[in-house]
């Protein structure tokens, strides 16, 4: 069992800008209306580097900025766990697209866009962290692998780290090959042990028989729950926006889904 | 411990096969032969894959780097010592960690090329979550070797496969599991050689390392796996350990490391610090060094900081380019080589070191004891991860 300590949230996605805004949706004090995505500019990133990072880049930067603020603490100093299914899927197609074509010159900025440590490597430049930070993926499980990873990192080095998810569409043809219909961001700042008052307290736990996994509240949102990898956070997201003791169950691979007890820090 | 080993590049499928190519200085480069490139590169190509696709039950997760991955878990007795492992430890409790930088991503370009000219769709039968994916590496490994504990897919770019020994680890240590399969596979694309094309760093002609007249790098396939376990007694003294690993950012540049090599010298001064040792203790430095201007000299700085002079060091890219994603892997792979053998590898086309460079630099191979060697790997977005292993005692 991982215990982990919630110490600041940042949420981007469609009908959901920023955590401060999403609380009442996710409590079912006022209804789910989808709403274009709206991704505040990357004001954490250099001009020059502003100017060559992709969407996903922004996304991911917005939620981890805003996680930080939350949490009152520096970024800088802070390790990092990014994990999305298929990194900047724009950048991707694009390379495939010049590649595929009559001349395979590719632009050197697209190309190290391409790594899926894309959104990694612009915020350890953004907040000058010389942390590790790292990258991963474990296909429609990303989420819950990146909250293990983040949770043992935690645990090891018995300090805070970040986890940031996010996936957006691809483009193109891959399009039907990989529906993703919308872009999500999520980021929590987490701690082995609780910083602040009033922190939410959660335990992770492996499960290899898996039962239901919680679906996403209010039941608007179980739709993106089911077809946006990062999205799968929702129901964690819900029991933290709810602030009571809560069971969930997320999923994670085939035959192995992540449990999770949530509730106040002092509680536990 | 590590207690088994696994690895297939462009110098043979099995560790015996490198082991060999090294001691003689056999290096495995040869002109690239991907269409179109425009300049004259050389490659480390594993042999074999065309003419091996992955049937049966496995056919839906064929592609190159699937096919790389299943010659390297052939190899080395690794499957029977998972299958040991699985009897012992139960499959659930075994954790994967993969890494790759570009997975099958050679399929999706492939198909990119056959869209349907009526709608511009994707070919049927291409299978985006068992081949593009990141995580389609470690759903086919998790798969083939029927391991059913936690798994995910790490993509650093090039230090991928030395950050998976970071993360089995601390699973163990978290107690999400009891032992670990770590390891992965990177093989040709057009997104890799045209892209390192595009930055002005792949070299013509053959990598050199840390030589003078040295113009960048080129490009490798590798794959290799470890089969992590605690140690138990009975097998200390000579077993293979993971002694300490260490990650850092360089913060500084998306594809340009820095200068000054902080980053690097961050990485390995946590890996130390990690494996409770003094820089003395280590025997060998077996170094990133794929041959880019800037690399290299960063690297040299870094690790002359940290260990003087004198530290043996050399990289290996010469004999089997750089295999990107799985560096870290076949960094790990030949440095246990070289505890085992008590062999220092050389640098086979680095023929004048830069006269920048500290002396510790090995260009031919000789024999020596090796107790500790640091296994380094750095990649895109500033990410540095180095790993140290050992002899128990």
């Amino acid at each position: 069992m991982i215990p982990l300590f919630v110490e600041g949230i940042g949420l981007c996605g469609p009908g959901l800008a920023g955590w401060a805004l999403s609380l009442p949706i996710l409590t079912g004090k006022t209804p789910y209306v989808p709403a274009p995505l709206a991704v505040p500019p990357a004001s954490l990133l250099p001009a020059n580097e502003r100017r060559r990072a992709p969407q996903s880049v922004r996304l991911a930067l917005a939620a981890g900025a805003e996680a930080f603020e939350a949490a009152g603490m520096s970024p800088a100093t802070t390790p990092a766990v990014f994990a999305s299914s298929g990194g900047d899927g724009e950048t991707i197609h694009s390379i495939l697209e010049t590649l595929a074509g009559p001349d395979p010159a590719l632009s050197p900025t697209r190309f190290h866009n391409s790594v899926h440590n894309v959104a990694a490597g612009y915020w350890s430049i953004a907040t000058g962290a010389r942390t590790p930070a790292t990258s991963l993926c474990a296909h429609d499980g990303s989420f819950a692998a990146g909250l293990i990873e983040a949770g043992a990192q935690a645990m090891a080095e018995r300090d805070a780290v970040v986890l940031i998810a996010y996936d957006l569409p691809y483009p193109g043809p891959l399009a039907l090959a990989r529906l993703i219909p919308e872009a999500l961001a999520v980021a929590l700042v987490l701690s082995p042990a609780p910083r602040g008052v009033g922190r939410m307290r959660i335990d992770l736990n492996l499960s290899s028989h898996r039962g239901a996994v919680t679906a996403a509240s209010p039941p608007d949102l179980e739709p993106m729950r089911r077809t946006v990898p990062a999205a799968r956070c929702l129901p964690l997201l819900a029991a933290l926006a709810c602030r009571a003791p809560a069971e969930i169950t997320l999923d994670y691979l085939d035959d192995l889904a992540l449990h999770i007890r949530v509730g106040p820090a002092d509680a536990a | 411990m590590i207690s088994s080993l696994c690895l297939a590049t462009a110098l043979g499928a099995g560790q015996d096969k490198t082991w060999d190519a090294l001691v003689r200085g056999r290096s495995a480069l040869a002109p690239c032969r991907f269409d179109r490139l425009p300049i004259a590169a050389y490659a480390g190509e594993a042999g074999g894959l065309n003419d091996a696709p992955l049937i049966g039950d496995w056919a839906p997760f064929d592609c190159r780097n699937n096919r790389l991955a299943e010659q390297a878990l052939r190899a080395d007795g690794f499957e029977a010592a998972v299958e040991r492992a699985k009897a012992l430890y139960g499959p659930s409790r075994i954790g994967l960690f993969t890494g790759t930088s570009t997975s099958g991503i050679l399929q999706t370009e492939e198909a990119y090329r056959q869209l349907c000219p009526m709608n511009g769709t994707l070919p049927p039968g291409f299978d985006y979550d068992r081949t593009h994916n990141t995580y389609a590496l470690g759903r086919f490994v998790r798969t083939r070797l029927g391991l059913a504990g936690p798994s995910f897919t790490i993509s650093t770019a090039c230090a991928a496969t030395a950050k998976v020994f970071a993360a089995a680890s601390r699973m163990v240590a978290a107690g999400l599991c009891d032992a670990a399969v770590v390891g992965g596979a990177d093989s040709f694309c057009a997104t890799t050689l045209f892209g390192f094309q595009s930055l002005g760093v792949m070299a013509e002609g053959p990598c050199r390392p840390f030589d003078a007249e040295r113009s960048g790098i080129s490009i490798g396939e590798g794959a290799g796996f470890a089969l992590l376990e605690r140690a138990d007694a009975a097998a200390a003294g000579e077993a293979l350990m993971l002694l300490g690993t260490g990650e850092s950012s360089d913060a500084y540049h998306m594809s340009s490391p820095d200068p000054e090599g902080r980053g690097a010298e961050e990485a390995m001064r946590r890996a130390l610090s990690h494996a409770g040792l003094r820089p003395e203790a280590i025997d060998y430095i077996h170094m990133h060094g794929t041959a880019t201007l800037a690399g290299d000299a960063a690297e040299d700085k870094a690790v002359t900081t940290l260990f003087g002079a004198h530290t043996p060091r050399s990289s290996t890219k010469g004999f089997t380019g750089h295999t990107l994603g799985a560096a870290g892997i076949v960094s790990a792979a030949i440095g246990a080589l070289s505890i085992q053998h008590g062999f220092l590898p050389g640098s086979p086309h680095t023929s004048r070191l830069d006269p920048a460079f500290a002396s510790g630099h090995l260009l031919e191979g000789r024999e020596a004891r090796v107790d500790r060697v640091m296994c380094n790997a750095f990649g895109f977005g500033g990410v540095n991860c180095a790993v140290i292993l050992g002899r128990a005692a």
